[in-house]
């Protein structure tokens, strides 16, 4: 043993603080609305657009809100397990639509007059539904983004899960994974349903 | 086929580099000529397979051959073609590519200017280049190739980052990667005297120009990153202490320091095993930064798409290069001497106290960017560390160091004498106060540290020509001024244009810091705005353009005291493949003052006729703070090109011998 050694040690305590961050995930930053009663909203639905729909319509009920967009490439990885999971467990799954025109490349906005991106956002969003399977029990479509930006949303997909009266009690960031739905959405709905 | 031969080339670089790596190394340790006769043809067989994998990249690029997986990603047939070649490093994959490319060349340049090195020197020196080649060549052929195809063909690329189309982008991670990846050579030198034993002036000197090297190439391109980020962003910010900024910043602290500690273990034998930590510390920030931009444990906007395998392995690579070179120094550590003795007041207590302030600075950075990690990975909670708390111990830390520049090189060898250093100094202490009592009352408003900034500016200045003017006096014996002034060392000059680049560097912050101005406004056409004297007057906006984007441009009418400027342009860019719009700022430039204006966003979506969000900024001497950098790297590259560099090798070996002799006085 010599005085050097220190430098040894000190390397490897940096070395274990990084393989630990390697299995950390820095983006799953706790959202502050967790507790928080859902922000309000009215938006129209995918299925009929002339009605519109906000979280109140679910009061009473546990329910799930699930931010997508056809243009999201995590949400197909997601999809399937939510669309097995709308077959089994009879809990409310709403979508957000989230920024369908905008949020894609490859349109000028510009450009494009209100009505149209609307035409064009319930189309899309449509046909990318009936391709992969609709696991919701209904879509609402968040146009310009204004509901995401009340509901924290940073990337897509995110999930919400909101209690009966209407309090936001989990959000997770990022692709459902079938893990993430055993060990931690179905436990929290098995509770929240009792 | 061709990518499949760039791919080949890869697969064959990577065995010649563990052939000859291990080769050269063991052949210098147990003497076998033969083995250590490959390290020269070995490193230049590496260059070449490199160089001829990248051209492919490159060439899949050019052509457009989207069935790339990797040209699919970053490119598009809209793209200009200077970006199409710049999308080679657009992604992770390719510039991971263009790393090893430049460690190769690294390599290659040691072994064609090492001449006057002995053989075995060379085979270690190149031997350590070979196996840490070796290691990212397995990275990016076990989880990051470049070539993979995608079967079928794309028709249609997904297009560069419209942020990274840009010239400065084009050249900024070129720049870095030299850098960060030159410290490479410093290491190779330090774990060679480490094996051999032979930590001595002569190895010193041969580090010494290499150190300068990379230190001239990440200066530049971390001063080309910052300038890009003021004008492309359009938030006229310079510096963001964002992780991966200090991940370069990290390496330039220490090999700042190194430069320094190699100047006192050449001339005095002294601080040997300090210099060689040194130079094991730059390569291993260098590695570091690489860890923390690509494995995604940090949040940045410089994201690359991370995989966790990626991490893993960049850990793993990271214990083999920096453990192995630390356990090997703290194994020979004690046996080397201690080196020259010198005084409490001397050149060298002031280069160690130099050494200690960098070490410090970058030890505050360094724990400023791991401390959300720490806290997360403890479950304390999620944190982020931002501007206050750098700007709060950074500069502490970094004033001392002006002081030192100034005095420095007045201080002499072994013992100074502090009455005679404050004799020497006088003229340039007046100054500095002079100019720190006057320059900010100029600017409208006195502010403490407006004048302890402009006050240092001044006093390296004042210091770095006196100390100049002062040896060209002693040394000029007749001759003309113009012939004394040139026929000074360049080690010389160099060091003293790097300081006043400092100095200029440091004028550059605190002007800014201290008188910017920026107004945050709603226009309508024929509205007018002013800031610091300057008048904006919004002209409307119309629609242009470009090869791969629409743009709204703005047009501005720039006046001073009802004096027409220029017209100003600023755009705001809808590139094709990409949601995210993307702001062109226009700015006026010039030595004393910028200034920019940045559109925003229409007030209302669909009447861009109507009133736009416009930010206005007035930035005093805000180019200073590029310029301050270009002096230090001219400086650099001046003192790297100095000519005792060149001397044959028994003219080390009698420096070695010089050095050993002083020591023992």
């Amino acid at each position: 043993m010599n005085r050097y050694y220190w430098i040894i040690g000190a390397f490897a305590a940096l070395v274990a603080l990084l393989a630990v961050g390697l299995n950390l995930n820095p983006r799953d930053v706790p959202s502050p609305l967790v507790g928080k009663p859902a922000p309000v909203f009215k938006l129209a639905v995918l299925a009929e657009p002339e009605k519109s729909v906000g979280p109140e319509d679910f009061r009473g009920k546990v329910w799930l809100l699930n931010v997508w967009a056809s243009w999201c490439v995590s949400c197909r990885q997601e999809h399937p397990v939510l669309v097995e999971f709308s077959k089994k467990v009879d809990v409310p799954l709403i979508g957000l639509n989230y920024k369908e025109v905008r949020g894609d490349g490859g349109f000028d906005m510009n450009k494009m007059p209100a009505d149209e991106e609307k035409k064009l956002a319930l189309q899309r969003a449509g046909k990318w539904l009936s391709e992969h399977g609709d696991p919701y029990r209904l879509t609402v479509m968040d146009l310009d983004g204004r509901v995401g930006i009340d509901y924290g949303v940073y990337g897509v997909p995110e999930t919400y899960v909101i209690d009966k009266a209407g309090v936001i009690r989990m959000k997770h960031t990022g692709p459902i994974t079938p893990e993430v739905l055993a060990k931690k959405i179905m436990p929290l709905l098995a509770e929240l349903n009792r | 086929m061709i990518p499949e031969l760039g791919h080949f080339a890869l697969i064959l670089a990577a065995l010649v580099a563990v052939v000859f790596g291990s080769l050269s190394l063991l052949g210098a340790h147990r003497n076998q000529q033969a083995w250590i006769a490959l390290a020269r043809p070995g490193a230049n067989a590496l260059a070449l397979l490199v160089t001829f994998s990248f051209a492919c990249l490159t060439q899949a690029f050019v052509v457009n051959d989207f069935s790339v997986v990797y040209v699919a990603q970053h490119s598009n047939s809209l793209l200009p073609i200077e970006y199409r070649v710049a999308g080679v490093w657009g992604g992770h994959e390719g510039s991971l590519l263009l790393w090893i490319l430049m460690l190769t060349w690294w390599a290659f340049g040691v072994a064609q200017f090492s001449r006057q090195l002995p053989d075995t020197m060379v085979a270690r020196v190149l031997g350590t280049l070979g196996l840490v080649a070796f290691g990212f060549l397995l990275f990016i052929l076990f989880t990051s190739n470049p070539f993979e195809r995608l079967l079928p063909g794309a028709t249609e690329g997904r297009d560069l980052n419209p942020l990274l189309q840009d010239p400065g982008l084009v050249i900024h991670p070129p720049l870095l990667y030299m850098g960060y990846v030159g410290f490479s050579v410093a290491y190779a030198f330090a774990v060679a005297a480490l094996l051999s034993g032979q930590l001595d002036a002569a190895w010193a000197r041969w580090s010494r120009p290499w150190t300068t090297a990379a230190w001239v190439f990440l200066t530049l391109g971390i001063a080309m990153g910052s300038w890009w980020a003021y004008y492309e962003l359009g938030w006229g910010g310079w510096w963001f202490w964002d992780p991966v900024e200090n991940a370069s910043f990290m390496p330039w602290l220490i090999g700042t320091a190194l430069m320094h500690s190699l100047a006192v273990t050449e001339k005095r034998g002294s601080f040997k095993n300090w210099t060689v930590l040194l130079a094991i510390s730059a390569f291993s920030l260098s590695l570091l930064g690489t860890f923390l931009v690509r494995s995604g444990v940090l949040t940045s906007v410089h994201a690359f798409a991370t995989d966790p395998r990626r991490g893993v392995f960049i850990l793993i690579f990271l214990v083999a290069v920096i453990g192995l070179s630390l356990t090997l120094f703290a194994w020979r550590a004690p046996k080397v001497g201690l080196g020259g003795r010198f005084g409490l007041i001397s050149r060298e207590s002031m280069l160690l106290a130099n050494n200690v302030l960098l070490v410090v600075a970058c030890a505050t950075v360094l724990l400023g960017t791991l401390y959300p990690l720490l806290i997360d990975a403890l479950g304390v909670g999620k944190i982020s560390v931002g501007p206050p708390y750098f700007n709060a111990v950074f500069v502490p830390v970094m004033t001392p160091i002006l002081f030192l520049v100034g005095i420095g090189p007045f201080a002499r060898w072994k013992e100074a004498s502090l009455p005679e250093l404050l004799r020497l100094t006088r003229w340039a202490l007046g100054a500095g106060a002079i100019v720190a009592v006057a320059l900010p009352l100029v600017y409208g408003q006195w502010k403490a540290m407006t004048a302890l900034g402009l006050f240092f500016a001044a006093w390296v200045v004042v210091t770095a020509l006196q100390n100049f003017a002062e040896r060209v006096h002693h040394t000029r014996g007749g001759r003309s001024l113009l012939t004394a002034v040139l026929a000074q060392p360049r080690g010389f000059i160099g060091m003293h244009l790097a300081h006043i680049g400092v100095a200029v560097f440091v004028v550059g912050v605190t002007m800014v810091m201290s008188f910017e101005q920026e107004k945050d406004i709603k226009m309508a056409v024929g509205d007018q705005v002013s800031v610091a004297g300057y008048s904006f007057r919004f002209n409307g906006v119309r629609q242009v353009e470009g090869p791969n984007y629409v743009a709204m441009q703005g047009n501005f009418d720039l006046t001073v005291d009802n004096r027409f400027l220029r017209k100003m342009n600023p755009e705001k860019r809808n590139y094709h493949s990409s949601a995210m719009p993307m702001t062109e700022a226009a700015i006026d430039a010039g030595l004393l003052r910028d200034v920019y204006v940045s559109l925003g966003e229409p007030i209302d979506r669909d009447k861009p006729e109507g009133e736009w969000a416009v930010r206005v900024y007035y930035k005093p001497f805000v180019d200073w703070i590029w310029g301050g950098c270009l002096l230090m790297s001219l400086g650099g590259l001046l003192a790297m090109l100095d000519r005792r560099y060149r001397v044959k090798s028994r003219r080390a070996a009698a420096a070695t011998a010089g050095v050993q002799q002083a020591a023992r006085n």
